[in-house]
C-alpha cells in the first residue's frame, strides 16, 4: 500500500511552545482519516504542516511521496484545503471565488468556468453564483470553501474542523457532501472535536492530546479497546456521591466522576440499572452505547467539548 | 446641552486613545507646507506681480484649508462608522440621548479638532513671520466657522449615503476646493464662468476673510458677508444632518 | 518590463488577474485617481504659474508637469501597495487562501508589485495624454517618459509592498504619510533644487521621488544626460530590495 501521508517523529515548535511533539502517521489512498482532540491538541498545526504552509521543526514528513519543504508548490497543487476559518475572497462573487482559485492551480479559463458551475451545483449554491460572499450564511460559506478546495480535483482533501460553528442542519448538509466525496474515492483528512462527526466520517482516526497521539484505530476499534460496550449515566439532585472503582464488583469496569454526573462503564447496562438505583438513588438514569467521547475521557481524563 | 456634552465626551474619549498618531501630522503638516510653499516656492514667485510675498499670501489660505480638511475627515469615516461599522450611535440612542444631541456632540468634537490644528498652525505662522495684524487672532473663531460649514453638511452626507461616496467626495470636491479656492493663487486667474464657482465655495469665503485678517485691514461689510455665507452653510448643514441621522437611526 | 516581466515568469500574473476581476466592478476607485495630478497642474501650473514666469527657460506648467507625472506614478503605486496589501495581509486573509494553492510568497510579492506598478502607470498615462495636449512634452524624448513612469512605479511599488509587511495597524499609516508628504513637497516638484542651500541639496538628491522627477523631466524637456540611467538604476534597485524584503516577510508571516 502506498502511504499518501507518511510522518515519523513529526514535530512543530513555536518558540518555546511545542505544538506537535513527535507523531507518527500513515494515511493511505481512499481513506477518511481523522484527528480527534480538544482545542490546542496540535491538530491544526499538524494539518498546516501537511498543507505545506508550515515547515516542520523536526522529524520526517512525506506527502504524496514528496518533501513539503522542497516541493511545497507541487504538493499543494494536488491537495484541497478547507481551513479552520474561512478565507474566502470578500471582494469577489461566489462564482469568481471558484474561478480565480482554479486559475491559481493553473486551470484554463474555459475549464475552470465549467468546473465552477459543477461545483456550485454540488454544494447547492448555484442560485447564489453572482452574489457577494459577505451576506452568505455560515453554512453556505463553509460549503463554498469546500467547493473551492475541490476545484483542482484534489487527491487529498484536508478539512480543519469543517463544521465548527454551524447549526445542526447545516452540519448535516456538509457531512452529506463529504460522504459523497468519500464514496468517489477522495482521501479525506479532517480534524474535529465532535465525536459524532468523527464517527460519521472517519474510517480511522487518532486521538490527539497535548501534541501527541494518545491512541489510533477505527472508531469501533477504539471504543472496543478503551471503553466498555455500554455506559450508565447517573444524575443527582445535589453532589454526586463518592464511590470507589470496585463499588459494583465485576458489573462495573470503570467509574468516571464528572461535575454534573457519574458514568459507570459496563458490558451489561440493563443488569446494572436496578442495582445502581437501589444503591445510589440518582435523580435520573440513562443507558447508552459507548462513544468516542468515552474513549477520549479514558485516554486524557478530560471531556472533548468544554 | 448637557446631553450633547455627553455625546461629545464619547468622541473625546476615543480621541484620547489615538491622538498621538494624529498630533504628528497636525504639527508636521503646517510646518512642511509653509516651508515648501511659503519659503521654497516663495523664492521663485515674483513679488511685484503678486503684490506681496508669497508666504504672506499662501499662509492664511493654508490655515483655512486645514480647517476644511480636518473637518471633512472627521465628519466622514467616523460618522459612517458610528452608524454602520461600530454602531456607537445606536448605543447612545439607547440612553436618554436624542438625535439632536448626537449631531451637536459630534460637531463639538470636530470643532475641538479644528481648534487644536489651527492653533498649532497659527503658532507656526507666527514663527515664520507671516502674521501682520492683531486681527489674526480672529482667525481662530473663523476657522471654527469654516470647519463647521464643512462638518455639518458632510456629516449629513456620511449619515445618509454609503461609504462609496467618500472617494468622489474627497477627490472631486474637497481636493479641487483645496487647489482652486484662492488658497495658492488669486481666483482672478480663473476664467469667468469657473471663477464664479470658486466664489460660491465656502472655502473661498473662508480664505478671503482669513487673508484680510492676517494681512490687516478687513472691511466690515465684506467680512460680514463672508461670515453670513459660512453661517448659512452651517445652519443648512445641521438641519440636513438632523434629518439624515433621524432617517438612519430612528426607524 | 520590470515587475510585469517578473510576474509573467512566476505565478504572480494570477494576482494581477484577480485584481482585474475585483476592479472591473470597483473601477470608480481607480478612475477617480486620474484627476488629482491634473488638478495640481491647473492650480499650481496655470494658476500660480502666472506669478512664477519661466524656470530655466521653461514655462512653469511645463516645468511641473513631469514632476506631477512622476508623483502620479508614485502615488498610484504606493497607495495600492501599502493600503491594499496591508488589508489583504492582515484582515482579508486573501494571501492565506492563495498559499494553499501552488502559489508561494514570491508570486504574491511579485504579483502585487506588478499590479501596483500598473496602477501607477495608468495614472501616468492619463496624465501624459493631457499634458501632451497642453504642450508640456517638448521633445521626442518625451515618448520615453512612459517607460520612465513604469520604472518609477516599479521602484515605489516594490518599496510600498516591503513597507506594507511591517505595518501593524491603520494608525501606522500616519507614518507612511509622514514620509510621503515631505517627499512630495521637497523633491523638486514645484521648484528647482538650486533653491536649497548646498547641504540640503544632497539630502534631496537621495530622495527616490527626486530621482523619479529628474528622470521624467529629462525626457519631457528633452535634456537627457548621464544622470538618467543613474536615476533609473536607483529606482530599480529600491524596487528590487522592496520585493525581496516583502517576499521574506510574507513567508515569515504566512508560513508559520
Amino acid at each position: 500500500m502506498d502511504a499518501l501521508i507518511h510522518a515519523r517523529g513529526l514535530t512543530k515548535q513555536f518558540g518555546s511552545i511545542t505544538a506537535v511533539a513527535g507523531i507518527d502517521l500513515d494515511v493511505t489512498r481512499g481513506e477518511a482519516f481523522g484527528f480527534l482532540g480538544p482545542n490546542g491538541a496540535g491538530k491544526s498545526s499538524t494539518m498546516r504542516m501537511i498543507g505545506c504552509v508550515s515547515p516542520p521543526s523536526g522529524g520526517t514528513l512525506r506527502i504524496l511521496g514528496l518533501d513539503p519543504v522542497k516541493d511545497g508548490s507541487a504538493i499543494r497543487g494536488r491537495l484541497g484545503v478547507v481551513p479552520q476559518a474561512d478565507t474566502l475572497d470578500n471582494e469577489l462573487t461566489v462564482k469568481e471565488n471558484l474561478v480565480i482559485y482554479g486559475r491559481y492551480f493553473g486551470l484554463s479559463r474555459a475549464d475552470v468556468r465549467k468546473r465552477a458551475d459543477e461545483l456550485l451545483e454540488f454544494v447547492q449554491l448555484s442560485e447564489r453564483a453572482d452574489s457577494k460572499v459577505e451576506p452568505l450564511s455560515g453554512g453556505m460559506k463553509r460549503r463554498l470553501t469546500i467547493a473551492r478546495a475541490l476545484v483542482n480535483d484534489p487527491e487529498v482533501l484536508l478539512l480543519d474542523e469543517p463544521t465548527t460553528g454551524l447549526d445542526p442542519q447545516a452540519r448535516h448538509v456538509v457531512w452529506d457532501r463529504l460522504f459523497r466525496l468519500k464514496q468517489r474515492g477522495v482521501t479525506l483528512i479532517l480534524t474535529t472535536h465532535y465525536m459524532d462527526e468523527a464517527e460519521q466520517l472517519c474510517d480511522r482516526l487518532v486521538v490527539m492530546d497535548g501534541g501527541t497521539i494518545a491512541a489510533e484505530g477505527s472508531p469501533l476499534e477504539l471504543i472496543r479497546e478503551y471503553s466498555t460496550r455500554e455506559v450508565v449515566e447517573l444524575r443527582f439532585a445535589g453532589e454526586a456521591p463518592e464511590i470507589g472503582e470496585d463499588a459494583f464488583g465485576d458489573l462495573v469496569q470503570r467509574v468516571e466522576v464528572l461535575p454534573d454526573r457519574l458514568l459507570l462503564y459496563t458490558d451489561d447496562g440493563d443488569a446494572l440499572v436496578p442495582v445502581a438505583h437501589e444503591r445510589l438513588h440518582p435523580q435520573s438514569v440513562l443507558v447508552r452505547r459507548s462513544t468516542l467521547e468515552d474513549v477520549f475521557l479514558r485516554l486524557t481524563g478530560r471531556t472533548l467539548v468544554d | 446641552m448637557e446631553y450633547s456634552l455627553r455625546a461629545y465626551e464619547y468622541w473625546l474619549t476615543v480621541y484620547r486613545r489615538v491622538w498621538r498618531g494624529t498630533i504628528m501630522t497636525s504639527v508636521l503638516n503646517p510646518v512642511l507646507y509653509l516651508a515648501a510653499m511659503g519659503i521654497g516656492l516663495g523664492s521663485i514667485v515674483k513679488k511685484q506681480q503678486l503684490g506681496l510675498p508669497y508666504l504672506d499670501f499662501v499662509a492664511p489660505g493654508l490655515l483655512a484649508a486645514v480647517s476644511m480638511q480636518v473637518a471633512a475627515v472627521e465628519s466622514s469615516f467616523p460618522v459612517r462608522g458610528a452608524i454602520k461599522w461600530n454602531r456607537q450611535y445606536f448605543a447612545m440612542l439607547a440612553t436618554p440621548l436624542r438625535v439632536g444631541h448626537l449631531v451637536a456632540g459630534h460637531l463639538l468634537y470636530v470643532s475641538t479638532r479644528v481648534l487644536v490644528s489651527v492653533c498649532l498652525y497659527l503658532a507656526a505662522l507666527a514663527a515664520f513671520g507671516a502674521l501682520h495684524s492683531w486681527y489674526a487672532i480672529l482667525t481662530i473663531p473663523l476657522s471654527l466657522l469654516i470647519g463647521l460649514a464643512f462638518a455639518a453638511p458632510i456629516s449629513a452626507l456620511s449619515a445618509y449615503a454609503d461609504e462609496e461616496v467618500f472617494n468622489p467626495l474627497f477627490r472631486f470636491i474637497v481636493m479641487p476646493m483645496f487647489l482652486f479656492s484662492g488658497t495658492f493663487f488669486p481666483v482672478t486667474r480663473i476664467p469667468h464662468g469657473l471663477r464664479e464657482i470658486a466664489y460660491a465655495t465656502p472655502l473661498w469665503n473662508g480664505v478671503d476673510l482669513a487673508r484680510h485678517l492676517t494681512l490687516g485691514g478687513p472691511t466690515l461689510w465684506r467680512s460680514l458677508a463672508h461670515v453670513a455665507y459660512l453661517l448659512l452653510w452651517v445652519v443648512v448643514g445641521v438641519w440636513l444632518a438632523r434629518i439624515a441621522y433621524r432617517k438612519k437611526l430612528v426607524t | 518590463m520590470t515587475a510585469f516581466a517578473l510576474a509573467s515568469r512566476t505565478r504572480g500574473h494570477l494576482l494581477f488577474e484577480r485584481n482585474i476581476m475585483v476592479y472591473r466592478r470597483a473601477w470608480m476607485t481607480i478612475f477617480s485617481g486620474f484627476f488629482e495630478p491634473l488638478f495640481y497642474l491647473f492650480s499650481m501650473g496655470y494658476g500660480l504659474g502666472h506669478f512664477v514666469g519661466k524656470i530655466h527657460g521653461v514655462s512653469y506648467p511645463h516645468y511641473i508637469a513631469p514632476a506631477l507625472l512622476a508623483s502620479a506614478a508614485m502615488n498610484g503605486a504606493v497607495y495600492d501597495a501599502t493600503t491594499n496589501v496591508f488589508w489583504k495581509l492582515r484582515y482579508g486573509k486573501v494571501y492565506d487562501s492563495m498559499l494553499a494553492t501552488p502559489l508561494g510568497p514570491v508570486d504574491v510579492a511579485v504579483g502585487e508589485t506588478a499590479w501596483a506598478q500598473f496602477r501607477g502607470l495608468l495614472y501616468a498615462i492619463g496624465f501624459m495624454v493631457t499634458a501632451a495636449a497642453l504642450g508640456a512634452v517638448q521633445s521626442w524624448w518625451g515618448l520615453l517618459a512612459l517607460p520612465a513612469a513604469m520604472v518609477v512605479g516599479f521602484g515605489f511599488a516594490g518599496v510600498g509592498i516591503g513597507v506594507a509587511t511591517f505595518l501593524r495597524s491603520w494608525q501606522d499609516f500616519e507614518l507612511v504619510q509622514v514620509v510621503l508628504l515631505p517627499m512630495f513637497l521637497f523633491s523638486g516638484t514645484f521648484y528647482p533644487l538650486s533653491v536649497y542651500p548646498t547641504v540640503l541639496q544632497w539630502f534631496v538628491r537621495v530622495s527616490p521621488l527626486y530621482n523619479a522627477i529628474s528622470l521624467v523631466r529629462s525626457f519631457t524637456l528633452g535634456h537627457v544626460t548621464w544622470y538618467c540611467p543613474l536615476n533609473a538604476a536607483y529606482l530599480l534597485a529600491i524596487g528590487v530590495v522592496g520585493i525581496a524584503v516583502a517576499r521574506r516577510r510574507m513567508a515569515g508571516l504566512l508560513l508559520t
